[in-house]
């Protein structure tokens, strides 16, 4: 059984085909990577999984239920959290603040308890802290607890947006270039968390990566993606001496 | 200087940080609820006047400051309050009841504007508050069978529990019971996932979204908390001036609550407090600085608007935080003090952001 899937997915700007009849399965518990040149559709696909666009065509399956359809608000609560290329963090609030806005879709309490702050708000406020710290725990980020992200250098950010997502306790972890911006140390120590998360919380991932060291680190399966179209599809290695490939970086006969 | 060393969870959740705040701020309670058997009537009347504007100020803050949606038509919201209120107590409802009634009614109005208004952002929102501000402005002119129109509408002496509370004093304390009400609720909010829902509003939208934030509702709970809270200031505010006159709730007093917020500072429930001090103290001082001023300045009209308008300008150049950032500021250097660093409280540059999705 697999956890996701996508059947035959295209979306269209205008007279762009950003993502064409695009079909891939993950299965539970894999690192599954999506590389290709810039423009290739990459993002895109984790625009239309995270719903905030809307496929022209094709269906988006989640553990056996059709999530075409579903607003974007309710993909989290569904357990489908993802990060972004260029963090969109809370600048202006504290990392905690951050982390707890990712325990948003677990929160049940309603309006008026919340303007008294009732003893379950405050339970509960409590659980998710709980949670949270787990989490600070989990990446290392106890010395940042109080910090604002504004203030946070970029590396740290980076994680930070990780943490959040895992706050949301997904199934399914999309991360759009975890490494972007990162130096080389950072990128192994990106790595070494993904294979953590996998390895110890169990989550599936889907990263959209452009470094082939960390995609070679981590990844069990490879699709490489060209003009919204896919080019091949395997383990790692197999994807990288693809001549489809080699010819969409580089260029010419291959 | 302090250091709080934090051993549960539930430190986070209070509203003191620590019993330092407790004592202050209970001594701070003393003090405002003896200030009118100190102090005469004019500065009464002023403090409860800085009080019915700080409970304004809340309402904008919630919405500027905390989500991000600048308004431009809370005046309408004030005056929804108070025309409501007063024309309820001019039908011999209670005042404890006609004062919820009010907010409650005038956040109907708040869901009314958020609704439409919710895929504006930034100075397109702006405008259509301010049409809507002026809507409501024409309103209260024009349907003078129900507002008494330009004819003005005297506001009823209201009781709470047959004690008048027309005088300065009555009003005193009115506003401050109402403006320590909604400042608790406000803290509550902001410490609930609601809160931060708001703020994630305010930050990044297709986070938020991504987070799981309903945008739309909870864009328009701003606007129906903010119009609440503001609806309750307005019936107030009918106490406090006494006769309605319907030009009275113009874009200028909308003005003037979103400089309590930029003055005061952005984001936080101080500054609110510290911005209505200002926004209420400001005319005080020049009334009474008028004679003073060389070539007849003090006598030149609209010596009060441009002034506050120079001061919104000159604060959102040099000192984003408002007057509670440079309090904090204050407070760093003393603490820190000799040890305080020029870069302290100066932020990274931001990095780019995602391009705007849609």
């Amino acid at each position: 059984m697999n956890l996701f899937r996508a059947e035959d997915i295209a979306i269209r700007f205008g007279g762009i085909r950003a993502v064409d009849a695009v079909s891939f399965d993950v299965q539970p518990g894999e690192v599954f990577s999506i590389i290709g040149p810039n423009g290739a559709g990459k993002t895109t696909i984790f625009n239309l999984i995270s719903r905030i666009y809307t496929p022209t065509s094709g269906r988006l399956i989640f553990q056996d239920k059709d999530i075409t359809n579903v607003p974007p608000h309710r993909i989290a609560g569904l357990g489908i959290a993802r990060t972004f290329q260029n963090i969109e963090l809370f600048a202006n609030a504290t990392l905690l603040q951050n982390l707890l806005i990712g325990r948003h879709c677990h929160s049940t309490v309603g309006v008026l308890s919340e303007l008294v702050f009732t003893p379950v708000v405050r339970r509960e406020e409590l659980k998710h802290r709980e949670k949270a710290e787990e989490v600070i725990a989990f990446l290392g980020l106890e010395r940042y607890r109080d910090t604002l992200i504004a203030n946070l250098p970029y590396g740290v950010r980076k994680v930070v947006e990780l943490g959040r997502a895992l706050c949301i306790e997904p199934k399914l972890l999309l991360l759009d270039e975890p490494s972007s911006g990162l130096n080389v140390e950072e990128t192994e120590g990106m790595g070494f968390w993904i294979e953590d998360i996998k390895k110890d919380l169990g989550v599936t991932v889907i990263m959209v990566e452009h470094d082939m060291n960390l995609v070679r680190m981590v990844s069990d399966r490879v699709m490489a993606l060209n003009y919204g179209k896919v080019i091949a599809l395997g383990t790692p290695d197999e994807v990288q001496s693809h001549p489809e490939v080699v010819r969409a970086y580089i260029g010419g006969e291959a | 200087m302090r250091y709080l060393f934090k051993t549960d969870y539930r430190q986070d959740l209070t509203i003191w940080r620590h019993r330092g705040d407790l004592f202050w701020y209970g001594l701070l309670c003393i003090a405002l609820l003896a200030i009118p058997f100190v102090l005469g009537e004019f500065y009464v009347g002023e403090l409860g006047g800085v009080f019915i504007f700080a409970v304004a100020g809340v309402g904008m803050m919630l919405l500027a400051g905390y989500t991000g949606l600048i308004s431009l038509g809370n005046a309408a919201f004030l005056g929804i309050g108070a025309y409501t209120n007063s024309i309820l107590l001019a039908h011999g409802v209670p005042l404890l009841i006609s004062l919820p009634a009010s907010g409650l009614f005038t956040g109907l109005f708040g869901i009314a504007i958020g609704l439409p208004t919710l895929r504006m952002s930034g100075l397109y929102l702006a405008i259509a508050t301010l049409a809507f501000g002026s809507i409501v402005g024409t309103v209260f002119q024009k349907w003078d069978a129900v507002t008494g129109g330009f004819d003005g509408f005297p506001v009823p002496e209201p009781y709470i529990f047959g004690i008048p509370i027309q005088s300065a004093t009555g009003v005193y304390y009115l506003s401050l019971a109402v403006l320590v009400i909604v400042l608790w609720l406000s803290a509550n909010l902001l410490r609930t996932p609601l809160g931060r829902a708001m703020v994630a509003i305010r930050d990044s939208e297709i986070s938020a979204q991504s987070m799981g934030i309903h945008l739309a509702r909870y864009k328009t709970f701003a606007f129906a908390i903010s119009a609440f809270i503001t609806g309750l200031a307005g019936a107030l505010f009918a106490h406090y001036v006494r006769f309605l006159a319907p030009d009275a709730f113009d874009v200028l007093l909308s003005v003037q609550f979103v400089t309590i917020v930029f003055v005061g500072g952005l984001g936080s429930l101080h500054g609110v407090i510290y911005g209505a001090l200002f926004v209420r103290l400001l005319p005080q001082f020049i009334a009474i600085i008028r004679d003073e001023l060389p070539f007849g300045i003090g006598r030149m009209p609209g010596l009060e608007p441009s002034l506050f308008g120079l001061v919104l300008v000159l604060v959102i150049l040099f000192e984003p935080g408002g007057i509670y950032g440079r309090w904090i500021k204050i407070k760093h250097w003393f603490q820190a003090y000799p040890l305080k660093r020029r870069s302290s409280f100066r932020r990274q540059k931001s990095y780019a952001r995602s391009e705007r999705l849609r």
